[in-house]
């Protein structure tokens, strides 16, 4: 550590354009962080919020895209019930409509949902924190962000091409969206009827009100439930809550994408701080041998090493989160999907510095190679 | 044919080897190179010097003084032979007790001083007492020490704003400050002047019989050597008076 400080302080431009570098890494960590966090909540809040463990598709559905392929009929929770891993099934309906919003003022305002339909007696069925639950035969419950986006409780809401009228009767009061288009739960008979294509009046074809996405299957408390067992006897297709968010519109793509350049942002962070300490302790070779030469241990010159390069990325990697934050709280206040989540930003952190301390460390084993002899004879 | 150069101290001769204090290069040999690029660095070396004895190795260069000052700081093992330190053979340790030894009993003062770019004078000797896990006091002043070498009004200055001579007066400090027993000097007066080459030498002796030290310093500064006990000649790393 006595060399390790005065160096840092002697060095300080050097080390301060290293930290900046790392600085900035970390900044577009902290952005990348809360773009993911926002692309999730965006793309998945809506399921994640659902009190469910699996969900049990139509058989063979693909996967990739089981929410808008499956069709299941209800009477398939039956068999899913009686299980004894399962706590209770219930059908589930979603799909995505165009609508246009008609507000207090009479002002009309597109707006795309994501339709849940949900038997209001079954546990699918939402808390809401402001205004009337599910049960008016046209009533929907509609994720906050849809309030935040002008819409009030008591406004009306007309399905393009369908003209069926829904009515906002309450809210979940938090973020609920699916595929990016936020969430509104109506009665599953209601939602079974725009399934249909079935318009206000129209009766919908024979079997539409069998009919749903998947059935949601919630465990018995502390118990697992075995999905293929309940499959071969209920004839679906099932996979966890988790498993099932790759089933949201381009959830996959955009997640996959995202890690991506996450990854490369560490592996770059990595490269940076152990290419400065290369060059580092090349600059530092004959300094290096004179206090070998004085009689120092590797485990020496390597602690002081790597207590400069814990400084530096713990410093750099502080700065810039803070920078990051700073900037990311502007961006909550925008359009764009952007959350900040402390888990995720304090495992980025700590990420950032341990690839960077491994870097370091790969970097500095050059000072095992370091020859005390150079000591001798040499001009300075 | 190996010409063996003894250069026997006085007390050598009433003291056996194991246990008389300073340092015994006893028929030494180092080869450099491999196959037909073999260079015979020192050819069956032996020197004898005394604790707070101030040896002086004069030669051209490539005679191989500064193999003799590695194998007798433990820097690079001989290929025969073996070098005591008050009595302990130190050329045929493990690389970590080599370091040990540099560490608690070698002092070096190199070529312009070597100091570290980023340490105050008096930092250097205390960076030199931390190598050696050692702690001011206990007998280890580092401003005492560098008044004694008239650095004391530089204490707060880094290297680049010292001048030649005055690094290696630091430099004599920072080697000093362990309180070793042998101290192996490499060409001190290389960048200096006529004038400062004499003050640094004089210091040097100074320090050597101050501290009972056992100096050996080499160098190709023939007006210097006045100050020092005995002056030996390395040629082609063969040593004579």
């Amino acid at each position: 550590m006595f060399l390790a400080w005065r160096e840092l302080v002697f060095a300080r431009a050097r080390f301060g354009l290293m930290g900046g570098v790392v600085a900035l890494i970390a900044i577009l960590v902290v952005l990348l962080s809360g773009l993911s966090s926002g692309l999730v909540n965006d793309g998945v809040s809506g399921l994640q919020r659902l009190p469910v463990t699996a969900f049990a598709f139509a058989e063979g559905t693909k996967t990739d895209s089981a929410f808008s392929r499956s069709t299941v009929n209800v009477n398939q929770a039956e068999a899913w019930k009686g299980r004894d891993d399962v706590g209770d099934a219930a059908p589930f309906g979603n799909m995505l409509v165009n609508a246009k919003a008609t507000t207090a003022a009479g002002a009309q305002v597109p707006i795309d949902l994501a339709l849940f339909g949900v038997d209001p007696g079954s546990f699918l069925a939402p808390t809401v924190s402001d205004g009337a639950g599910l049960g008016d035969p046209n009533g929907i419950v509609v994720s906050q962000t849809v309030l935040d986006e002008g819409l009030a409780i008591g406004d009306t809401i007309v399905i393009d091409r369908l003209g069926t009228r829904l009515k906002v009767v309450g809210t979940t009061g938090d973020q609920r969206t699916f595929g990016h288009v936020d969430v509104a739960y109506l009665p599953l008979r209601a939602w079974q009827q725009v399934h249909a294509g079935a318009g206000p009046g129209d009766e919908a074809r024979e079997g539409a009100y069998e009919e749903a996405t998947a059935i949601a299957l919630r465990a018995r408390d502390g118990d697992r439930i075995d999905l293929p067992g309940g499959d071969a006897a209920a004839g679906t297709t099932s996979m966890t809550l988790d498993a099932s968010f790759s089933a949201s519109p381009g959830y996959s793509a955009e997640t996959s994408t995202l890690t991506l350049i996450q990854v490369f942002l560490y592996a770059i962070s990595a490269l940076v701080v152990g290419t400065f300490f290369t060059v580092w302790t090349i600059q530092r070779k004959h300094e290096l041998a004179v206090v070998r030469a004085m009689g120092a241990s590797t485990g020496y010159l390597m602690r002081d090493t790597m207590i400069q390069a814990t400084v530096i990325l713990t410093v750099s990697t502080a700065v810039g989160f803070l920078l990051g934050l700073g900037g990311g709280t502007l961006l909550t206040t925008t359009p764009m999907p952007f959350a900040l989540e402390a888990g995720p930003l304090v495992f980025a952190a700590l990420l950032l510095i341990g690839l960077g301390l491994a870097g370091a460390a790969a970097a500095v084993g050059r000072i095992v190679r370091v020859d005390p002899l150079a000591a001798l004879g040499g001009q300075r | 044919m190996t010409t063996r150069s003894t250069s026997p101290h006085p007390d050598s001769r009433r003291a056996g080897a194991q246990e008389r204090a300073g340092l015994l290069v006893e028929g030494v040999t180092l080869r450099l190179g491999d196959g037909d690029a073999t260079v015979t660095a020192l050819d069956d070396v032996d020197l004898d010097v005394a604790s707070g004895e101030f040896v002086a190795i004069v030669g051209p260069s490539g005679s191989g003084k500064s193999s003799l000052l590695a194998v007798a700081g433990a820097l690079t093992t001989p290929d025969t032979g073996r070098v005591l330190l008050d009595g302990a053979d130190i050329s045929r340790a493990s690389s970590r007790e080599k370091a040990r030894h540099r560490r608690e009993r070698i002092g070096f003062v190199f070529q312009s001083g070597n100091l570290i770019p980023a340490l105050t004078a008096l930092d250097q000797l205390r960076f030199a007492l931390d190598v050696a896990g050692k702690r001011a006091g206990d007998g280890h002043d580092p401003r005492e020490l560098l008044d004694r070498v008239g650095m004391g009004h530089r204490a707060g200055h880094r290297p680049h704003q010292l001048s030649g001579g005055e690094r290696q007066r630091v430099g004599i400090a920072r080697a000093l400050v362990t309180r070793p027993a042998v101290l192996l000097v490499d060409e001190p007066t290389a960048a200096l002047d006529r004038a400062r080459s004499d003050d640094i030498v004089k210091l040097l002796a100074h320090e050597t019989h101050e501290s009972a030290v056992a100096t050996i310093m080499v160098t190709h500064d023939h007006d210097v050597l006045g100050h020092c006990d005995r002056v030996l000649s390395m040629v082609d790393g063969r040593l004579s008076e």
